[in-house]
Parts: structure tokens; C-alpha cells; sequence
């Protein structure tokens, strides 16, 4: 969920997409989050003296890791901090105790070892670009940000990989690869902003995943360290290493069990060609069965979006993308590769559009309409904000067929909810983001926001998908996660989380909830159906 | 799952009995790898019972199969679709199982242009060693709920626990396909592998052996027509190029049959997996190159510690696949703080040490 995600009038779209809303006009703080120390991650509970326990502790990391770093990489008075406050999920914030900013492996190295002897948490922070508040600090831990990791060491052109540290954005290493005629596939949205080493973290997809897969598929080494300061390798630049696959794991674990500070990826030729189609459909559900139909044909496109009526209108007035404002729903359906390829898929693709029932089909005629196309999809988040105070983003993955199921869902929510919902779909990989629309300043519109939201990602798993597609669990979806997996197999997430991290300092509290916490929420659930606080942290 | 079911429950009694007794467990399948990686401490567990395709939905790219089910099955029935595993798993024997396959973690000749077993595991049903059945991942391709610990099972040999399900990722089969032959020597092979494969190309295969490299394209038609055109060579009649890439993936062509002679000589198979673009690897024996230059293959008779000091020079690994003696080791050994993670999830999954004792490195 991305709540209180928009201002009124967005500046522009990476802004807003990246929700970087720092200025503290977030509208939608819980009074939990507003009061500046939730949550409280792991803490134990604040009594009288806390505070000045806090300072103290405080005082003792800030004079240990002046040890081992220089004084300017270290920050802890309220006003250096407060940007390192939130990420993403700006509705989430806590104060942390201390902020690094290391410039070498050996102050990382320095840094691990110094908060592992003293028992302080550490989150590590990318871009802080996060949509599930995985980066949101320990009021008791530090913040290990590795925005200065910002270098592309190596492209190999022969070897088709690029070795880059980990706070390199993702789009600047394409850009780096372009000379070569190379790039580097996955493309969340945030791809200008967010960094390599977040997307290992989340395991970030985008719109060409269908094709190109995610972060995991196209990542062969990561390096970094373990908790202790240990140096630690996954993966190799082979394309496989010995012993357990732990690159998988280690990838999508949101900085729970080693800290990455340089990764190597691959890099893939870049298409000769790409052209979109964009289909109109009058039925959504006929849009939906269209998406199964390609699939079915045999059609891997390189994107296959979705995009319902209120959304299409809501982003065309934003971005004047020419898309169909009357039909119910358009898809968008890539097709990319050698000039002959594309010419020949495109023909199957058409015919197969036309024969799901398609209203009308317009293909791209040129890059520069196909990017007309795509700039619609990619600005569905800030358009979101032109029609609505505030929204809240959901991340849910369902198996294809099901789309229409949910969406019918999705519309009887709005009636049992009383809030607007507009829709956006990564249509081939099944990963919804509905966009629930409603107004903080009203009152009560944010407490049934949460609950839509809530039934959202419980009516996915029913239907045989998960509370997460892309963005994380963070601190956001704990309460979901309890829904989605049984309290043996968290039991096992938290084992896991052990081998690496006996101590539980990397980014304690976040991705797997407790056994009580889960307990507690099962049983508000049953007996209230509805979640009080949900951000509260329940230990 | 449903931990009713009769032919899981008797699984599940069998592990907590010999958790109970301190007894090992080797998990069995088709048995069609065992000559793969160390031999295992244990009864057997043998799983060949749990079988069956739980779901098949062409249209999701998804199927679910039972640990038991025959990997032969499973591929005609992707097939009476259209429809294939695009890693194309190397099947050493009949009666190969999907449990296997994913436990094995072994991919085939399309590796390169397709992805790993690994790539294509979307979930897995996991009886752990305290007897606990569990699910991770699920049907769908984008899945960040918690680790990832679906995928960490690809290769794991079945060290952390018996996979009872797993849903893999499926493709549609290419619309065409063509193979073409060059002669050429190593070095030669290599750079031109190298260089296509920076190239956009639809190379799904390579295979280099004594002075003949072999390139695979599939894909649409005309992709694969105007790759023809650009890379040149002679073109293999398809019923022939077919039943040759089946004997690489399979590890039926001549290369791999180590006779008992051979090994009772000092000759080993070693499984090199490094860079794709590292120049030639200089060893005494006989090579075969696959995957663009990712995997060599290697019969040699000399030591162990010179094969892995040549596959680790640019930081790859060596496996020992086929030997009279793999007191080396079957597979690389590992750094301090990997092993100690290797301890660490060995403990989390099965604590006592049920599993496939020794399957993977002694002590695991």
C-alpha cells in the first residue's frame, strides 16, 4: 500500500512515483506512525526513561563508529536524519538512532563489525525509493545508507555482464551499457531512481518481465558481507556456483540476510525493434480472457499491460497518451526483437486480439508513438494523484484466468467499501495495482481504505496468488503475510533468517511477522472483521 | 497439498520415525542421478508413489506436478500442448522424476538462452526434517512473499528437505528451429560465441567438440531464417540435428560414455561451469563445450585439485560428475562463511540431519 503517497499537485512523475514526499505533507500518517516513534520495530516497549536510555545509546554507537568512519559520514542530530526517515512508504516513519554513509567496502566492513558487537540493528538503504516500507529505520538501529556505492566498475561488452556497486541506478546501467548495444531488462517503474542493489533486495520486476524475467534471472553475483562483516560472495560469474542456489534466496530477501555492496549482472542485445499495440476492449472481462488467448497462442510479448476505463482516463488527461477513453478496458501488447520478427508476431498478435473480441487496434507506427503509448502506463501512479487526494497501491499477484473474477471483486468492493478503485495490471504476469482512491481528511475514508486493501490481497490468496508480486513485504504486508502462509512455514522463513542472521540485527521486524503477531491479528480479524492500528507493530 | 493424503502422510510417519530414531533418509526418485555428486547415507525414501499432475493450465505458462511424477509423462503432456520444460533437463535414464530434476538442479542445452531449472521453479511443497509439510512460492511468476525458498531446492539435492510438489514455469515450443555446423577450431568456436552472443540473435544451444561447433536457433521464423543468414555454416537435416541435441542433453553422446576401462585408467568426467567468454582452458584429455562457453565438459585423468584450480582461475567451478575416485569431492568446496551458512540452513530445515546425509558435501 502507498498511502498518503500523492500531494495534490504532483511535480512531476519520478516525484511521484517515487513518492519521495519528504516535506512531511504526507496526509495520511496513523496516529501511531505520526507520533514519531512507530514503529517501533523490536523495540521493547518505551517506558519513562527511555529516552534518555536512547541518548545514551545513541552517544555510544555515534563515539564506536567514529572509530571507523569520518566524522562526515556519520549523522544523528534530528535534522541530518529526518530524511532517512521513510522511504517509499511514506506513511511509515521512525527516527533512527544513527545515519552512515560509507564510501569504501572496508568502512562497511567497519561499520558491520561495530554494530554486530554492540548489538545494533542495521538497515540498509538504497534509493529509498521502497514501496513497502522495507527501509524504514529502527528507532534503536542505524541506517547503513549506500548511496555513495554509486559506480559502474566494469561494462564487459564481450562477456555481456556489468559489474556495478550496488547504489548505481537501475536505468544508468543500461545507459552505460548503450554504446555496446546492450541493456540491462528488468525495468521497474521507479528504474531512474531506485538502485541495483534495492532491486536484488525486492527482486524487482517491471513492465517486460513476462519476457525478460526478474531481477533474479538476469543478476549472476552479488558481493557484499554477512552481519558479522564477513565477506561474503553469491552466485559467480559463471552461471551457476557450487553448492545451494543461495543467490536465490539472497535475492528478494529485502536486506534480511547480508548486506549487498556490488552485484554483476547480465546484460542482454538490445532489440533492433519494438513496436506496441494498443487493443480496446468493450467488455473488461473479454480483455482479460484476450490476455489468456495470447498466451494460449503460443505469444511471449515483451509487455502486456492492462488498464481499466477510470484508469485510462485518469492518465490520459494526465499524460495525452491517445488512448481509447471508451472502451472499457485497452490492453497494451509488445512485441520486440529483429525488424522480420516483430513484423510476423505483431500479425499473429492482431489476429488474435481481433478474434478475443478486440473493439479496436491501433499499432505503434514509430518509437516515438510506441513511447506515447507506454507513458500512460508508466505515469498510472501519478495520474492517480490528478484525481484523488490520496491512494493506496496494491501489489497482489492472481493467476491469470482469474482476472475477471477479481475484478468483478475489485467492483463489488467499491460498493461494500464506499471508495473509488482504479486499475492497472502487469495483465501477463497476473500483478495487479489497483489503486484505491480516497481522501485522509475525510473521516473514516482511510480506515476503509485499509480494509479494501486488506480484502484485496486476502480474495488474491484465495484465489491462488500471493499478497506481493513486486514491491515487498516491508513492514506493510506483515499482517497479510500471516493470511498467506501458515505458522510452520513462517517459523521456517524465520530459520532461514537465522543461518544468515543469528542475531536478527539486519533489518529486524520486517518481511516475516511473528507467531503473536499473527495470532493477534487472526483473532481481531475473526472478531472485529475489521483491523484496528494495523501498523501498530504486535510482538 | 493435502497432508490426508495417504501417500504423503505415509512420507511424513516415515521422517518422523527416523527423526525419532536418529535414522537418515535418502530421498529416491527415479534413482536416474545417483551416479551424480557423493553417494548418500540412509534408507530410502522413496517417493516414486507421490505422482500425478495436479494442475495444467496452458494459458498460465504453469504446472504442477507430484515429486513422483515421471519426467517423461510430464514432457508429453506440456507436449499435447505445445507446450515444454524450456531448460530441457537432462534425463540420464528412464524413469526420471520432477522431484529429481528440481532436486538435481540440472539443465540442458537451451540453459543459455532459456534459464535454469532454477529460473523456472515458481513454488514447491517441502516436507521438512521435523516432518512438517510446508509450501513456498506458489503458481505465479511474479512472487515476492518471503525468502525464496522454492528456488533455493533447485540443486539442492535434497538436502534440506523431500520435495513433494513443485509448479514449474513452461513455455511454448519455438515455432522454428535450425541447426548449423562449422568446422572450427576451440579458439575460434569461442570467439564466435562470443560474439554472438552479444549479438541479437536466437541462439538457443551451442555445443563445440573435436574441431565441429554446432549452433541451435529457434524462434519465429524469420528470426531464425535471417540468423541462418547472418552466421553462415552448413545446415544439419532437422531429424538428424534433433536426435544429436537429444544425445547431448541427455549425456548420450559418445563424449560422455566413460566405459569401466576408462575409469579404471584415472579417467574422469568433470563438469567445468565458468565465464562464458574465458578463453580457452588448457587441460590433457579430451573437451566438449556447451552453453557458449559457460559449461566444459572434461575427460582427464589427471588430479582433482589442478582441474578446480583451472575452473576457479576466473572464479567458476568444477564438478567431478564420473570417477572410480571422488575423494576430492564431488563438487567445489565452499568458502568459510558459505559453508557456515550451508550449516546454518541445513540446521533450519532439518535439524537432525535426516536428509541425504553427505549428498552434497560431507557433514551436510
Amino acid at each position: 500500500m502507498m498511502r498518503g503517497a500523492m500531494r495534490r499537485k504532483p511535480r512531476d512523475a519520478l516525484e511521484t512515483n517515487m513518492n519521495t514526499s519528504l516535506q512531511g505533507d504526507a496526509p495520511a500518517q496513523r496516529d501511531a506512525a505520526a507520533s514519531g516513534d512507530a514503529p517501533t520495530l523490536g523495540d521493547a516497549p518505551v517506558h519513562g526513561d527511555a529516552a534518555a536510555s536512547r541518548e545514551q545509546r545513541q552517544a555510544d554507537v555515534v563515539a564506536a563508529l567514529a572509530r571507523v568512519l569520518p566524522r562526515a559520514a556519520i549523522l544523528f542530530r534530528n535534522e541530518d536524519t529526518v530524511a532517512y526517515e521513510c522511504d517509499g512508504l511514506t506513511a511509515y516513519r521512525a527516527s533512527p538512532l544513527v545515519v552512515v554513509l560509507p564510501e569504501t567496502d572496508a568502512q562497511v566492513q567497519a561499520i558491520l563489525r561495530t554494530c554486530h558487537g554492540m548489538g545494533v540493528p542495521i538497515i540498509a538503504r538504497g534509493a529509498g525509493t521502497g514501496l513497502s516500507g522495507g527501509a524504514t529505520p529502527h528507532r534503536l538501529g542505524i541506517i547503513l545508507s549506500l548511496a555513495k556505492f554509486n559506480k559502474i566498475r566494469n561494462v564487459d561488452a564481450e562477456a555481456c555482464t556489468a559489474v556495478v556497486q550496488c547504489g548505481v541506478r537501475n536505468a544508468a546501467i543500461s545507459e552505460a551499457a548503450a554504446p555496446f548495444g546492450l541493456y540491462y531488462a528488468p525495468d521497474p517503474s521507479s528504474q531512474i531512481a531506485c538502485s541495483i542493489g534495492g532491486n536484488v533486495a525486492e527482486n524487482a520486476g517491471g513492465v517486460h518481465c513476462l519476457k525478460y524475467g526478474l531481477t533474479l534471472h538476469n543478476v549472476l553475483r552479488v558481493r557484499g558481507f554477512m552481519v558479522d562483516g564477513e565477506p561474503v560472495e553469491f552466485g559467480s560469474e559463471a552461471l551457476d556456483a557450487a553448492g545451494l542456489d543461495l543467490l536465490a534466496v539472497v535475492v528478494g530477501s529485502e536486506g534480511m540476510l547480508a548486506v549487498t555492496t556490488e552485484v554483476t549482472v547480465r546484460l542482454i542485445p538490445k532489440p533492433q525493434v519494438a513496436r506496441c499495440i494498443m487493443a480496446s476492449f468493450d467488455d473488461i472481462e473479454a480483455a482479460g480472457a484476450a490476455v489468456a488467448s495470447i498466451i494460449a497462442q503460443g505469444i511471449i510479448p515483451a509487455g502486456l499491460e492492462l488498464m481499466d476505463r477510470a484508469m485510462t482516463a485518469a492518465v490520459d488527461a494526465f499524460v495525452h497518451a491517445g488512448y481509447d477513453l471508451r472502451a472499457a478496458a485497452i490492453l497494451l501488447c509488445e512485441s520486440d526483437g529483429t525488424a522480420e520478427e516483430v513484423a510476423e508476431e505483431i500479425v499473429r498478435m492482431e489476429a488474435v486480439l481481433n478474434a478475443a473480441g478486440a473493439s479496436r487496434l491501433e499499432v505503434s507506427r514509430d518509437e516515438a508513438q510506441r513511447l506515447k503509448f507506454w507513458s500512460g502506463r508508466k505515469n498510472a501512479f501519478p495520474a492517480s494523484g490528478g484525481i484523488s487526494p490520496d491512494y493506496m497501491c496494491m501489489d497482489s499477484t492472481i493467476p491469470r484466468r482469474r482476472l475477471a473474477k477479481m475484478l468483478r471483486a475489485i467492483q463489488q468492493m467499491e460498493i461494500t467499501y464506499g471508495l473509488r478503485c482504479v486499475n492497472v495490471f502487469h495483465a501477463g504476469d497476473g500483478n495487479l495495482h489497483p489503486l484505491i482512491l480516497f481522501d485522509a481528511g475525510q473521516p473514516d475514508e482511510l480506515r476503509r481504505c485499509e480494509r479494501f486493501g486488506a480484502d484485496i490481497l486476502e480474495t488474491s490468496v484465495r484465489l491462488g496468488g500471493t499478497v506481493t508480486g513486486e514491491h515487498g513485504v516491508g513492514i506493510e504486508k506483515l499482517n497479510s503475510m500471516c493470511v498467506q502462509f501458515s505458522p510452520a512455514e513462517r517459523a521456517q522463513f524465520l530459520a532461514v533468517k537465522q543461518a544468515f542472521d543469528p542475531l536478527c540485527l539486519l533489518n529486524p521486524g520486517k518481511v516475516i511477522p511473528t507467531l503473536n503477531r499473527c495470532a493477534e491479528y487472526g483473532k481481531m480479524h475473526v472478531h472485529h472483521g475489521m483491523l484496528p492500528f494495523a501498523a501498530l507493530p504486535r510482538f | 497439498m493435502d497432508e490426508r493424503d495417504q501417500v504423503l502422510a505415509s512420507l511424513i510417519e516415515q521422517v518422523v520415525a527416523a527423526r525419532a530414531a536418529h535414522a537418515r533418509l535418502e530421498i529416491r526418485g527415479g534413482g536416474t542421478k545417483r551416479f551424480f555428486g557423493e553417494p548418500s547415507e540412509g534408507e530410502p525414501l522413496d517417493v516414486t508413489a507421490l505422482a500425478g499432475i495436479s494442475s495444467y493450465e496452458p494459458t498460465e505458462l504453469v504446472v504442477t506436478a507430484r515429486a513422483g511424477t515421471l519426467l517423461a509423462d510430464l514432457e508429453a503432456v506440456l507436449e499435447e500442448r505445445g507446450q515444454c520444460l524450456p531448460f530441457e533437463p537432462p534425463r540420464f535414464a528412464r524413469g526420471g522424476t520432477v522431484g529429481g530434476m528440481v532436486a538435481a538442479g540440472l539443465s540442458g542445452p537451451a540453459r543459455v538462452s532459456a534459464g535454469s531449472v532454477r529460473d523456472h521453479v515458481l513454488g514447491v511443497t517441502l516436507l521438512n526434517g521435523r516432518g512438517e509439510v510446508l509450501s513456498f512460492g506458489g503458481q505465479v511468476a511474479k512472487n515476492v512473499a518471503g525468502y525464496d525458498v522454492s528456488r533455493l531446492m533447485a540443486g539442492a539435492w535434497g538436502i534440506l528437505g523431500v520435495i513433494c510438489e513443485a509448479s514449474l514455469k513452461v513455455l511454448p515450443r519455438a515455432l522454428a528451429g535450425a541447426t548449423l555446423h562449422f568446422d572450427c577450431d576451440e579458439q575460434r568456436a569461442l570467439e564466435c560465441l562470443r560474439y554472438w552472443a552479444s549479438q541479437p540473435l536466437s541462439i538457443s544451444g551451442s555445443a563445440w567438440y573435436e574441431g565441429q561447433l554446432r549452433v541451435r536457433l529457434t524462434g519465429a521464423l524469420t528470426a531464425v531464417r535471417s540468423t541462418c543468414e547472418k552466421i553462415g555454416g552448413t545446415a544439419l537435416v532437422p531429424e538428424e540435428a534433433q536426435a544429436w541435441w537429444r544425445s547431448v542433453r541427455d549425456q548420450t553422446h559418445d563424449f560422455f560414455a566413460l566405459g569401466e576401462a576408462d575409469l579404471a585408467r584415472g579417467e574422469s568426467l568433470w563438469r567445468l561451469s565458468v565465464p562464458a567468454a574465458r578463453a580457452a582452458i588448457n587441460l590433457p584429455g579430451r573437451q566438449f563445450i556447451e552453453w557458449g562457453g559457460a559449461q566444459r565438459w572434461w575427460r582427464t585423468t589427471i588430479d582433482a585439485g589442478e582441474v578446480r584450480a583451472a575452473a576457479a582461475r576466473d572464479g567458476g567451478h568444477a564438478t567431478l560428475v564420473r570417477s572410480s575416485d571422488k575423494s576430492a569431492g564431488a563438487f567445489s568446496p565452499l568458502s568459510d562463511v558459505l559453508m557456515r551458512v550451508h550449516r546454518g540452513l541445513k540446521l533450519a530445515f532439518d535439524p537432525d540431519g535426516v536428509f541425504n546425509r553427505g549428498r552434497l558435501y560431507a557433514g551436510l
